[in-house]
């Protein structure tokens, strides 16, 4: 029973690092950039659910949608003012760019916003499923998570623009030859990027501490997701997701919580050098 | 510019430097070990992220392990100048191996990869609190004579190992060796085919990307006298380097040196100045170096600098 606990924790927590992973991966699979603004952006994303909920009263849910909206136009602009200068140049120009305004998002909202960890408190109690208690804010989380990921599927599979980016994505070349727009396509996918984020930072308000201070573990953890899944797809980052949730919960209960982190990094070494197409091994949207 | 002006320039910088006790004030003197020692550590970079092209972002943990293993070795009983023997061949030894593994790796992964070597190594330390003293740090007995003297010496410390860096920098320059590791930036497949031995060529770069960052670690746990995982493996650092480096002018020799000089001047004014918001303006400086200074300070001409000015408010369309 202890077991069936641990894994469905596992479960929980996967789904919402998919969701915190999906956006990066995508920006990264479509644009080759490693956005190492996406733990801040996560983080801005919750600063603003929260500060709705506490000055004005906007429940979470609602601000969420708002939320996500002005971050995707944030994104947007980002990368069409700034990113697609160089967005061909090797990864060190690139990284190196994404980190620079990660330092100016970073330090602006420590700040504004100084790092004292706030939470959107609900109170919304636990769910007992035959022995296995969940916390409803995290089942919430859980849910809100599968449907974003599954919006973003479906967009990605049926939508023009979602066809698009994963032509760019295949072949940017040809794929300007078709008449796309390159360049509006990167910012579109960098828009959705953020807007990811932003959702998840909304979600992670109503069951996470929101403070600077998590930016960079929130990064990390993307990185690792993206590694072990495969790279930007959004069934690869919930594999990922969900993989890395499992084994956090179990390394956690096993060898203690400090070293569920050390687990997940060393995971990510190891499949880096064995198996770098993750274990989805899909290389697209196809 | 060249060679012999570059070598000339560096000369006349240490002579500064090192000069510096002799007429400016303890501050300065402190400023001239922190340049001394970050100007190491870029020109060791540059082994591996200049010459050979290979986005490293480890130096952190080549730089924390150092000041572990140094003050591990220092708390054991060891004297202080083998124990930073001692750092420098654990982190030699460590990142031929990690090379070993993760120099397959090209281009985003291998930058990926690199950063999770830091956070791995910054785990393992911080939660293995038995050895290491976990989140509480160590400390270290502090040099006697009080700060004054203690800043000449490491003053003294970081200048030579800052010389001798450069000096395996200019062999390397001029060596087999540099001309492979040239080679592999350009197209590492056509470098192969060459007859390059690419993997040795790439691990030798990376160890030596990382040797003196152990010196370096171990000399800097001797000199503040506390070390923790936060500090010593801060990601930030494995940031700042590189971009030290590019703001001078990657592979090049003179490059790093004026990169660190530049930058670390330049952040001390932003400390000094504007407390608050020191983080934000070091990204601006990371921004704008990106966008107008693509080839480094090395590189700058002031046609192109204003021509790309010139670019920037008049189109805003880039280059697809």
């Amino acid at each position: 029973m202890d077991y069936l606990q641990t894994l469905v924790n596992g479960i929980v927590l996967g789904t919402l690092y998919a969701c915190l992973a999906v956006g990066f991966s995508l920006v990264w699979g479509v644009l080759n950039v490693i956005n190492m603004l996406h733990g801040s952006l996560i983080i801005f994303g919750g600063y603003l659910t929260y500060f709705a909920w506490h000055s004005y009263g906007i429940h979470p849910l609602l601000a969420l949608p708002a939320v996500s909206l002005l971050m995707f136009a944030i994104g947007y602009l980002t990368q069409l003012t700034m990113i697609n200068r160089v967005v061909n140049q090797p990864v060190l120009t690139t990284l190196t760019l994404t980190f620079g305004l990660d330092l100016i998002l970073y330090n602006f909202m420590t700040v504004y916003y100084t790092a004292t960890p706030r939470r959107v408190t609900l109170d919304l109690g636990v769910v007992d499923l035959g022995g296995v208690v969940i916390p409803f804010d995290r089942l919430l989380g859980m849910a809100l998570a599968l449907i974003l990921t599954g919006i973003l599927y479906l967009m990605m599979k049926r939508s023009k623009i979602g066809r698009a980016i994963v032509a760019v994505r295949m072949d940017s070349a040809a794929a300007a030859l078709m008449g796309i727009k390159v360049n509006s396509i990167y910012a579109i996918t960098f828009g959705i990027g953020s807007l990811m984020a932003g959702a998840t930072g909304a979600i992670f308000a109503m069951v996470y501490p929101v403070t600077t201070n998590l930016s960079g573990a929130y990064l990390g953890k993307a990185f690792v997701v993206c590694v072990v899944g495969g790279l930007g797809s959004v069934q690869g980052a919930l594999v990922g997701g969900i993989v890395l949730g499992i084994i956090e919960s179990f390394a956690g209960q096993f060898f203690g919580p400090q070293h569920a982190l050390t687990v997940g990094f060393l995971l990510m070494l190891v499949l880096l050098v064995v198996r770098p197409t993750g274990l989805t091994g899909v290389k697209g949207y196809e | 510019m060249s060679r012999r002006t570059q070598y000339l320039l560096f000369a006349l910088w240490v002579i500064l430097l090192a000069s510096t006790p002799l007429w400016a004030s303890n501050y300065v003197v402190r400023l001239a070990v922190t340049i001394a020692m970050f100007t190491a550590l870029t020109l060791s970079w540059n082994f591996i992220g200049g010459f050979t092209g290979y986005p490293s972002f480890s130096t952190a943990a080549f730089f924390g392990l150092g000041c572990y293993a140094g003050a591990l070795s220092e708390r054991a009983g060891v004297p202080m100048l083998l124990a930073w023997g001692i750092a420098t061949l654990v982190v030699g030894a460590f990142a031929a191996a990690l090379g070993a593994i993760i120099l397959r790796l090209k281009g985003h992964y291998f930058a990926i990869g690199s950063i999770g070597v830091v956070e791995v190594v910054r785990l393992v330390i911080s939660s293995w609190g038995s050895l290491t003293g976990g989140g509480d740090g160590l400390n270290l007995p502090l040099l006697a004579g009080g700060p004054n003297v203690v800043a000449r010496i490491f003053l003294a410390v970081m200048l030579a190992i800052m010389i001798v860096t450069f000096l395996i920098t200019v062999v390397v320059d001029r060596s087999r060796l540099g001309f492979g590791l040239r080679c592999i930036q350009q197209n590492e497949d056509a470098a192969n085919m060459a007859g390059v031995n690419v993997t040795l060529y790439k691990v030798i770069a990376f160890t030596l990307s990382a040797l003196f960052c152990g010196t370096i670690g171990a000399a800097y746990a001797s000199w503040t006298g506390y070390i923790d995982p936060s500090d010593s493996f801060s990601i930030l650092m494995s940031i700042k380097v590189p971009v030290m480096c590019l703001l001078g002018g990657p592979g090049t020799i003179l490059g790093p040196v004026i990169g660190t000089a530049a930058f670390t001047l330049l952040e001390e004014v932003f400390w000094a100045n504007f407390l608050d918001y020191n983080r934000a303006i070091l990204g601006v400086v990371i921004v704008i170096l990106i966008f107008f200074l693509p080839g480094g300070l090395l590189g700058l001409s002031y046609r192109d600098a204003m021509a790309r000015i010139g670019g920037m408010f008049g189109r805003t369309k880039a280059a697809a």
